[in-house]
């Protein structure tokens, strides 16, 4: 009989132990190489019309804090540039991502749908919103998008991406540390040096362990690949939601502050502003209601006289630094809204896709 | 199983393979058995039946070994303690649930301890009337089959589980309107009434040696294999628990290479693909005929690693604690036609259906001497893979399901007859094209049989179909 040589379970063990702990200290080793740059979108599967984002199964997308998977998994990532394209970037919140818009009935979709012309090229929309509000996250968004060879950003913006206490709040800003410290030392924003975004991660923090939930996500944005490539579908649709809230509180309350000045983070947006020469600031349209308390209110979001402040300190800082600025608050009338008061429905999207289309196609300079 | 409960059934596998020898193996695995039946059970939304689901299991195991043991057979020491184990450790857990209430200890919310008083007393009248039945009555045996048979169907239609949770919702003043089919989600129950429906039929063809309370108990609820298979035969399991048992290294690091393998393929591999895997929201979602086939090829291997990685987990445990429980799978998708197919799927049901359905639906219809042979083997087929499409719901595709692979094996064994006459060849070359012609072809077929098994409705099967087909 063939003698088996015998094998001992404590050098087993002991293997196992040493090539678990080998594996997890090379995650240290490659910490700098940009994983989430590996990609089966834009060559296996098409790339995504708008950024992954969402937290149910059923509507086979993910929320993950990797901004270069982000970017990779976009259909932008997997465009070259035509010499006869003008290309439009899209920043901003949910509202430009589109809750509850297919990617066709998004403003991107729309401007898509009727390509206008510029400069004697075709404008091509790229749709790069996300669905946190938060200047910060924006920013971050943007200066990753310039390496996209931009011809014109469109920055949709509104009062509450805005006060200091929002600007970390957004999970891909307060996951995203590193890259947050950059933009401020790049762009020499002031923030508190206090914060806790600026913490600098230890080594611990780079092993396989730690990153375990971040590839493991990684995985997930490729394993729903296959699903976005066979159904088109990026979010859950439902037929019945709830109706941005109309009837509202008598409550004047905006983030406890009782005046706008000194509370904005407008040196954020002077950062972002300054990244692009050629970019328009929104101030996308949001639901006017005519409720109980509307004399107090806009909205859910906004007393009046937060809002107003605020549009008036808007107005001043574009027209001081010279900005092309479009304010579009009472674009879209209050039944064009969904289920937030900056979501619009399909029919508001094309209401707001017609002036910006005015704008884009302004003569060239 | 989810993750926690494999770790934790794995590291009581491994304390009891290195600590324990002779009938204390056999006695700690009883318990560990027991207390699985409890914690593993999922909860439901019935008041309280996450803990009597698990109650009637131990009842009918308790029932139906008292009808096939020896008369006074429990009067002995051994089968007393047993009894104990099976009757005070459910106490237990209904007293410490009712004091600490921590559904990381034990899921199962506890009716009142009077309450349970009171099942044990109906428990215990009801097994000795049928135990005294027992002795004189040979129909005693039939009467419990066909209790455990009917259970089975009712837990199986999703319209009688609605309509019995709806009277035990009414029963518990709660709003019927709720009722639902998962609220009778009890644990394992499949596999118990084949175990028991198995004992119960080998005692009644004589062929059922004697076995211990605690052998029994530990067989019909052996915790590696509760929830999913395979489904062991009892002597074989007794011999094992009965032999020597001595937890080396060898034995260890085949147990983990099993248990590794296991994990990865259903952790790993299965549920990667089943977040991609054929469904009733994707039956209709998908737009592409490409795509839908790749869909269900997704399908088509996820059932394979789950349930294959399930039983390779359970078989990984079983062999900690000396336990050699059998094979389930063979590489069926190798297979160069739907009989070995059938021969390495899910061997340990069909080797039950061949034994207690198959061969004596056989036997009884060759007493028909009118009927022609195909006729017999059609018939034959066809009943035995409904039932087993049946065993896993009685629904509508299940039973299309059943029908495809019973048409499936009847065609498959009317070609191989014509092919060993008019295409009978020594090309190896030949053979071997047909080898593979057959594996193809027969993956496809369960994989199209796939479709009906794993969504709702024919309305949607055929959707696919249509689909796969290039049609709509």
């Amino acid at each position: 009989m063939e003698n088996k040589p015998r094998i001992r379970l404590i050098g087993v063990l002991l293997k196992a132990t040493l090539l678990f702990v080998l594996f997890n200290f090379a995650f240290i080793l490659i910490k700098d190489v940009p994983l989430g740059k590996l990609s089966l979108y834009n060559s296996i599967f098409p790339g995504r019309e708008r950024f992954p984002f969402g937290e149910t199964r059923e509507s086979y997308n993910l929320s993950l804090f990797d901004l270069e998977a982000m970017f990779a998994s976009h259909i932008i990532d997997g465009t070259e540039k035509a010499p006869h394209e003008y290309r439009v970037i899209l920043i901003g919140d949910s509202s430009v991502w589109g809750t509850l818009l297919t990617p066709e009935q998004t403003l991107a979709g729309q401007l898509n749908a009727n390509p206008i012309a510029r400069c004697g090229k075709t404008v091509h929309t790229y749709n790069l919103g996300y669905p946190t509000i938060s200047l910060t996250k924006d920013l971050m968004i943007l200066d990753q998008a310039k390496e996209y060879q931009p011809d014109l950003i469109i920055w949709l913006t509104t009062l509450e991406a805005f006060p200091r206490d929002k600007q970390f709040s957004s999970p891909i800003v307060a996951n995203n540390t590193e890259r947050v410290q950059l933009l401020i030392r790049n762009y020499h924003v002031p923030m508190n040096s206090t914060d806790s975004t600026q913490v600098n991660s230890s080594n611990w923090e780079q092993t396989f362990v730690s990153r375990r939930r971040a590839i493991a996500d990684l995985l997930r944005l490729q394993i729903y690949g296959l699903l976005w490539a066979s159904t088109g579908i990026d979010q859950i649709y439902p037929d019945d939601y709830e109706r941005a809230q109309l009837d509202l509180e008598a409550n004047e309350d905006f983030h406890g502050l009782s005046s706008l000045q000194d509370s904005l983070a407008f040196d954020v947006l002077e950062a972002g502003m300054s990244i692009a020469p050629n970019l328009i600031l929104v101030n996308e349209p949001m639901l006017i209601s005519d409720g109980a308390n509307s004399d107090i209110r806009y909205n859910f979001f906004y007393p009046r006289w937060a809002y107003d402040e605020y549009r008036l300190m808007l107005s001043q800082t574009t027209a001081a630094h010279n900005w092309n600025y479009l304010d579009l608050w009472d674009l879209v009338p209050s039944n064009e809204f969904t289920n937030s008061a900056i979501h619009l429905t399909p029919s508001g999207e094309k209401l707001l896709a017609g002036k910006i289309a005015a704008a884009i196609s302004e003569p060239c300079k | 199983m989810g993750l926690v409960e494999t770790a934790a059934s794995i590291a009581a596998a491994l304390l009891l393979g290195a600590l324990t020898r002779g009938t204390w193996r056999t006695y700690l695995l009883l318990v560990f058995s027991v207390l699985a039946v409890y914690w593993f059970q999922p909860t439901v939304r019935l008041r309280s039946f996450d803990f009597w689901f698990p109650s009637l299991t131990l009842a009918l195991v308790v029932l139906v070994w008292f009808i096939v043991s020896e008369t006074n057979e429990w009067r002995t020491r051994q089968n007393l303690i047993a009894l104990i184990v099976m009757v005070g450790l459910p106490a237990l857990i209904g007293l410490i649930g009712s004091l600490l209430p921590d559904p990381l200890l034990f899921r199962p919310l506890p009716p009142q301890f009077g309450e349970y008083v009171l099942f044990l007393l109906i428990a215990a009248t009801v097994t000795l009337i049928f135990y005294r039945l027992s002795r004189r009555q040979s129909w005693t045996l039939s009467a419990v089959i066909l209790l455990l048979i009917a259970i089975l169907i009712v837990l199986k239609t999703p319209a009688l589980s609605v309509q019995t949770s709806m009277f035990f919702r009414a029963l518990q003043h709660r709003p019927l309107e709720n009722a639902s089919a998962t609220d009778l989600r009890w644990l394992g129950f499949s596999y118990i009434a084949f175990r028991l429906i198995h004992v119960l039929r080998d005692r009644q063809m004589g062929r059922l040696p004697a076995l211990s309370l605690a052998e029994f108990g530990t067989y019909v609820v052996f915790f590696p294999s509760l929830a999913a298979g395979p489904i062991d035969r009892a002597e074989r399991f007794a011999k094992d628990l009965r032999s020597e048992f001595k937890l080396t290294q060898e034995e260890t690091l085949s147990a983990g290479q099993r248990l590794a393998l296991g994990l990865f393929k259903k952790f790993v591999i299965a549920d990667g693909l089943a977040l991609i895997a054929l469904n009733d929201a994707l039956a209709m979602q998908v737009r592409s005929t490409g795509w839908m086939w790749i869909i269900l090829y997704a399908y088509t291997f996820q059932i394979y690693f789950d349930f294959s990685g399930y039983t390779d987990i359970a078989i990984g445990i079983a062999r900690l604690v000396g336990v050699r429980l059998p094979e389930n799978f063979a590489a069926p998708y190798l297979k160069p036609n739907l009989t070995q197919f059938w021969n390495s799927w899910h061997m340990t049901l069909t080797q039950w259906i061949r034994s207690y359905f198959f061969n004596p639906f056989n036997r009884w219809i060759r007493g028909y001497k009118s009927i022609p042979a195909w006729t017999m083997m059609l018939m034959g087929q066809l009943a035995t893979m409904l039932l087993i499409g049946l065993w896993h719901g009685v629904t509508v595709n299940f039973i299309f399901w059943g029908l495809w692979h019973g048409l499936g094996l009847f065609l498959q064994n009317r070609w191989s007859d014509l092919a060993k006459t008019r295409f009978h060849t020594n090309s190896a070359r030949w053979k071997s094209a047909m080898h593979v012609g057959g594996v193809v072809l027969t993956f496809h077929f369960v994989a199209l049989g796939w479709v009906f098994f794993a969504l709702s409705t024919p309305s949607l099967s055929w959707k696919v179909f249509g689909k796969l087909l290039g049609l709509f």
